[in-house]
């Protein structure tokens, strides 16, 4: 059966790779300190040896519209294009093609069918900078096969964040029942609070640092009863108005397992949003 | 009142660089065309299986057609459709770096919550 190498929990901003790479005065006076976390990050994947990378995201409007909403969606392609004209506008993130793994793709849909998740399934998918972001911080070789999962938690209704953890946990055991000899890493991206298109956006820090201090401290100990029982479809609204990224955070808690505590976890106060980073080794880190 | 349409509009002008800067330059000419010629089309469908009920309401079109995100938000825009188009189409005409984004935040410094319903 299949090793699972990492699971991989992570903020996706799209700005870090402009200011990753900018010089002189375009430089921004983080990009220095970012790119130290995000390469001691990167160090958490590349230690754990991956075959392929199974990456959750959520896609923001570009392939997936309200005319044909799904909730959970797998992607089984041999290949994914990735990033789209107004990511390449307003980030300057790059056309991209990332090849993909039938095989899991396949496992995971008829297993997670299987055990009562109606997923959605997509041929034909370009991913956008909630798989990119991850590639470019964690592989920016872009040189492993992916199986592409997205979760809805942009367009109401919503399903519940138990759902999330229920889908975490049973990708987990999918994963592990994948009869391949392949190291598996699971890596997945959301956000803490954050505000977009609202009066709170783009301030100095995230909308709700409370929150987001709660929140890394749920997630670095996969504390899945504390999240549970504070965080809603209402409550997250509080925190700002596109925090409902956060579950999917919650369900990498589900993939890590309840009360397991995270191997590695690092966070970064930026401008206009709190970054977080946690890595597991179901392995064990010997 | 149709909020689906508002972010209709918004996303397939979006995700079009010929329509964004058509809409920055005109918008009610680009509204009224939009609402006339492309408003039914369904975007995964052969042009000719089109619906035939999709209009927008008088304040609905007002606002796309003075690019008034303030009371696009207040009808229940979708938040992320909105600040992307909007910061395409305006971000150039600012100096400084995210000056547009905080400028966008103080128009609709006024709200507290619950914002509009995004639910469509």
């Amino acid at each position: 059966m299949a090793t699972i190498a990492a699971i991989i929990a992570s903020t996706h901003h799209p700005f870090y790779l402009r200011a990753s790479t900018a010089t002189g005065e375009d430089r921004p006076p983080f990009a220095d300190a970012w790119v130290a976390k995000i390469e001691a990050f990167r160090e958490t994947l590349t230690r754990a040896r991956p075959d392929v990378l199974v990456m959750v995201g959520s896609d923001h409007f570009h392939q997936l519209w309200l005319d044909n909403m799904p909730q959970f969606l797998v992607g089984k392609a041999p290949y994914y294009d990735a990033n789209y004209y107004n990511e390449e506008r307003e980030f300057g993130l790059p056309r991209m093609q990332l090849r993909g793994n039938e095989d899991l793709s396949a496992h995971l849909l008829r297993g997670g069918i299987d055990a009562g998740f109606d997923l959605a399934f997509s041929n034909e998918l370009r991913v956008d900078h909630s798989i990119t972001c991850p590639i470019i911080t964690l592989r920016p070789q872009a040189d492993l096969p992916i199986v592409p999962v997205y979760t809805n938690i942009f367009a109401p209704p919503m399903p519940q964040p138990k759902r999330f953890v229920e889908l975490g946990q049973a990708i987990r055991a999918l994963v592990e029942s994948w009869p391949s000899d392949q190291r598996v890493a699971i890596i997945g991206t959301g956000h803490l609070s954050l505000e977009l298109g609202g009066p709170r956006q783009f301030g100095p820090h995230g909308p709700d640092p409370e929150f987001d201090r709660k929140a890394v401290a749920w997630i670095a100990s996969s504390d899945l009863d504390g999240a549970l029982a504070e965080v809603s479809l209402d409550s997250l609204w509080q925190p700002g108005n596109a925090t409902h990224g956060f579950m999917d955070f919650m369900l990498m808690m589900g993939v890590a397992g309840k009360n397991v505590k995270a191997d590695y976890a690092d966070s970064l106060d930026l401008f206009h949003t709190m970054e977080a980073y946690f890595t597991w080794y179901p392995e064990g880190t010997s | 009142m149709s909020k689906y349409l508002v972010d209709k509009f918004l996303f397939t002008i979006d995700r079009d660089p010929d329509l964004v800067e058509r809409y920055r330059e005109d918008p009610r000419g680009t509204v009224a065309w939009w609402e006339a010629e492309q408003a039914n089309l369904i975007l995964n469908c052969h042009a000719g299986e089109r619906s035939t009920w999709l209009g927008f309401s008088g304040p609905e079109r007002d606002a796309l057609g003075s690019h008034d995100y303030a009371t696009l938000f207040e009808l229940g825009a979708h938040n992320f459709l909105l600040l992307t188009l909007f910061i395409a189409l305006f971000e150039r005409d600012y100096a400084e770096p995210l000056a547009f984004q905080r400028e966008f935040a103080a128009r609709l410094g006024h709200w507290t919550l619950p914002y509009p319903d995004i639910s469509t």
